[in-house]
């Protein structure tokens, strides 16, 4: 069965598909451009960082994706069959040259640049004098401890934890070093202060993930894990989970608070008045 | 047409319904076999997404399974386990490689047939068992379980305690995965020795077709991949079962129930074995697409492929890169953070034999003669979407960026554009352009093309949004967006994904009733209906039970002479004798 020019509809599905392919590309340039839906802002000095290295990344991206939709759109409309015969060549060393170092430059190059901001977070600890906060996730909700005036944090014991009770961290009672330790579901920490958290999980894997810090972390079990973040705007931010953790995955929720020092003592003195209520 | 004597009488065809139909060892059957279990799969595991996306958008919907009428977070989340397991292994895996590597590599080397035809059907049948185990799960008490495909545990590990589904309906998930694995061995073996045992005279390895080369590396990663997954679920399945904690630490407490039996494990070591499969399987979807791209935009282009040795090249170091990088999915798992530089760093690296194949297949098309059959657009299709999910790679490449975008809807937006939708891009091009072969009829191409334009701009319009959900950090499995405030101004968006995901999916029926109608109805195919020059071109549409009838061509020259100055006919078949070249054919 010979396909016969114009059998295979060829200007008008070649039309088609490049207009479409162009549209598109521009379409998702105007919704990245405009910035619709977005990043929150960032209220650390490293998620600036992290903004840096996405904005880099997306116009480099945003170019590749650009020229090659336009190309294949280009090229598929330039060519379509118009009756002619096709030229014959079978590849261009020279080219497969030039595309192979040109983008082991680009993406390799962008890969490296962006490890800065990685080093950061991971390599470097926290400040000396930070704010130690231990996280805790557990099917399905987060707690925040605190050391307390005393600086230790008490010995927790498996067989203690009752979260019905009010120890959802199994803090042992008889441990004196655990008398001032402040458990609380919502996260408070004063602006401008290095705040190092340590995260780990009761039960299964969980992830803390505050957007505005532009922090994820999985909580591992077995681990701790040590992160550390300096938030100077004040507010309350979402911390939400990130790694499927069960069937109320979705509203593992809590809040993280930044406030000025002296409303960070006030919350904390209220912990502490609480605690020796009891 | 020259001939040689294949030494044939070992070979006859059976007779008996069940031998020749069910218990096959022709490979023409068994592909078929793989091609239906994998249409099966992608239907049930669309009807799944579309439950998923339903209940996204309207959570009080009221469903005919769910008890009480409305679905529960612990379905939804066994919606999204048993969406992703039967979508990856049972379509992405069975479709493009054991679908129509069963069917079409042994033709296109000059075969008869597999190297091992019993082991063929072993592996066939035994991938059947596994989806029957697989979609048993559903029925277990407790449902289907709720811990992902990926099956982190100890979600995945400690039973029914940690929530429903995590009971027998884990179980039945390991244990189907396991035969599944299995099976893939068994297909590697004989795709490998096949390919390189059994080609033809004058089929030398650089003259085999791009399709051939990405089933064999396909199979490769197999090899070595699926074995590392069969192992993880033994390790997990005792972990349940026998009380081993290969995965399990001690002191958890679970519900304030301490876990008193487990201590000592490391969840990390589950994440590993995992995605040191996952990460080549991702690869093994997407590279028999790959070659089948390759093959059908030289073929409408009426070109020679751009840069053949590169292209084999970009799909070995593809193939090789992809075991080096598994960690790219672990960069905030809690593994060292130094080894992130290195995958990092080895994961922008595989973006480079991506973007040289991107290259060369607008190579390919410059200076063509471009003909828009179905197959063609799928494949032109299948180069853009691999761009465009290619591209979004590239953040998540980078440890840094991953700190704000892993497990968020931008990840889902990369891997169903690029492992997903463009390798069933890959499968749907390979469909329309083999049927004939293996059919003996035409599909139709107007219903063709009216199916490539809804399933193009629809997963356009289902997938491209979730990157915007992904950067305002939504993030992915949550069965409601109730659970955090920030969620709810992104409801518009999930509006229109859903609105696109149920045209999208229901297009989906006019791709069924072409593939049935023309079975039966179409219009009765030539033994080469596309010009192509490839062995299976050579053969009555559809072959017969031993491929050439016992007189199997030799071949003389690439797979891609297509507009050779000189010749007759703007394609040179392999198999034609060199002083035919110039001559009427």
């Amino acid at each position: 069965m010979q396909r016969n020019d114009g059998e295979t509809g060829s200007t008008t599905a070649a039309f088609s598909l490049a207009l479409f392919i162009a549209a598109l590309t521009l379409i998702t340039v105007y919704i990245f451009v405009a910035k619709i839906w977005w990043f929150p802002p960032a209220i650390t000095a490293f998620g600036f960082q992290i903004d840096a290295q996405f904005h880099r990344t997306l116009v480099i991206t945003g170019v590749i994706f650009v020229l090659a939709q336009f190309a294949l759109a280009w090229t598929l409309f330039r060519f379509r069959d118009q009756g002619q015969r096709a030229s014959f060549f079978e590849g261009n060393s020279t080219l497969e040259f030039v595309w192979t170092l040109g983008t082991i430059v680009m993406f390799v190059g962008l890969g490296l640049y962006g490890e800065h901001a990685w080093a950061e977070a991971h390599f470097q600890g926290a400040e000396p004098g930070a704010l130690q906060i231990e996280v805790t996730g557990q099917q399905f909700q987060w707690q925040f401890r605190y050391a307390g005036p005393d600086g230790k944090w008490g010995q927790t014991k498996p067989e203690l934890v009752s979260a019905s009770t009010g120890n959802p961290l199994g803090l042992d009672p008889k441990d004196p070093s655990g008398k001032d330790d402040v458990v609380s579901p919502v996260m408070y920490v004063p602006a401008g202060h290095e705040v190092e958290i340590l995260i780990r999980t009761q039960d299964v894997t969980h992830s803390f993930y505050v957007r505005e810090l532009r922090l994820k972390q999985d909580a591992v079990p077995g681990m701790v894990i040590h992160m550390h973040f300096d938030a100077t705007v004040p507010g309350q931010y979402e911390i939400v989970c990130a790694e499927l953790c069960g069937l109320g995955h979705y509203k593992m929720r809590s809040f993280l608070n930044v406030v000025s020092q002296e409303e960070y003592d006030k919350w904390m003195n209220d912990q502490e008045v609480a605690l020796q209520q009891q | 047409m020259v001939t040689h004597d294949t030494g044939g009488g070992h070979h006859h065809p059976p007779t008996g319904f069940i031998r020749k139909y069910v218990f096959s060892l022709d490979h023409k059957v068994i592909g078929i076999q793989y091609y239906f279990l994998a249409l099966f799969s992608v239907f049930l595991g669309m009807a799944l997404s579309l439950l998923m996306r339903i209940h996204l958008v309207w959570p009080n919907a009221k469903l005919p399974f769910a008890p009480g009428g409305q679905m529960t977070p612990e379905q939804y989340l066994a919606l999204v386990t048993m969406h992703g397991s039967i979508m990856v292994f049972m379509v992405l895996t069975t479709a493009p490689q054991s679908g129509f590597g069963n069917y079409i590599l042994p033709i296109q080397i000059g075969a008869e047939d597999m190297a091992f035809p019993v082991l063929n059907m072993l592996s066939f049948w035994t991938t059947f068992v596994s989806l029957v185990v697989l979609v048993s799960a559903f029925f277990m008490v407790g449902g289907a379980p709720i811990s992902g495909w990926t099956a982190y545990p100890p979600l995945s590990a400690l039973g029914q305690i940690t929530g429903p589904g995590e009971g027998a309906g884990q179980t039945m998930w390991v244990i189907g995965l396991a035969i599944f694995c299995a099976a893939s061995l068994m297909g590697a073996l004989n795709f490998i020795t096949t390919t390189l045992d059994l080609r033809t005279k004058g089929m030398t390895l650089g003259r085999m077709p791009l399709t051939i080369w990405a089933w064999l590396i396909t199979a490769i990663l197999g090899l070595l991949a699926f074995g590392v997954l069969l192992a993880a679920c033994i390790l997990l399945l005792l972990d349940r079962m026998a009380g081993t904690s290969f995965f399990i630490p001690g002191g958890l407490v679970v519900t304030d129930t301490p876990i008193t039996w487990h201590k000592g494990g490391s969840p990390l070591l589950w994440q590993h074995l995992f995605w040191f499969f996952g990460h080549p399987e991702v690869y093994i979807a997407i590279l028999p697409g790959m070659g089948v791209a390759s093959h059908v935009l030289s073929t409408f282009a009426r070109k020679p492929v751009f840069g053949y040795r590169a292209m084999v090249a970009a799909m070995s170091a593809i193939g090789f890169l992809g075991f080096c990088v598994w960690g790219h999915h672990m960069f905030i798992s809690g593994m060292s953070p130094y080894s992130a530089f290195a995958f990092s760093i080895m994961t922008m690296t595989i973006g480079v034999p991506s973007a040289i194949k991107t290259f060369n297949w607008l190579g390919t098309l410059w200076g063509g003669k471009i003909q828009f059959t179905t197959a063609m657009l799928f494949a032109l299709g299948f180069v853009s979407l691999f761009v465009t999910g290619g591209l979004s790679g590239l953040f998540l490449a980078q440890p840094s960026l991953d700190l704000y975008l892993h497990d968020t809807y931008f990840v889902v937006a990369h891997f169903h554009l690029i492992m997903g939708v463009a390798a069933i891009f890959g499968i749907f091009s390979a469909t329309y352009f083999w049927f004939p072969k293996m059919f003996g009829r035409m599909m139709n191409e107007p219903i063709g093309k009216a199916h490539f334009w809804l399933t193009f701009i629809g997963v356009y319009c289902i997938f491209m949004p979730m990157h915007f959900l992904g950067l305002a950090g939504h993030p992915r499995r949550y069965s409601d967006t109730s659970g955090a405030n920030f969620l709810a101004p992104l409801h518009s968006v999930h509006y229109f994904i859903t609105i696109a995901a149920m045209i999208t999916i229901t297009a989906q029926l006019i791709f069924l009733f072409n593939l049935f109608y023309s079975m039966f109805a179409g219009e009765k195919a030539t033994d080469n209906p596309w010009h192509a020059t490839t062995l299976e071109w050579a053969i009555p549409s559809p072959p017969p039970f031993d491929n050439f009838a016992g007189h199997v061509p030799s071949v003389y020259r690439g797979a891609y002479e297509f507009s050779v100055p000189g010749a007759t006919e703007d394609y040179i078949p392999q198999h034609l004798v060199p002083e035919k070249v110039g001559k009427a054919y």
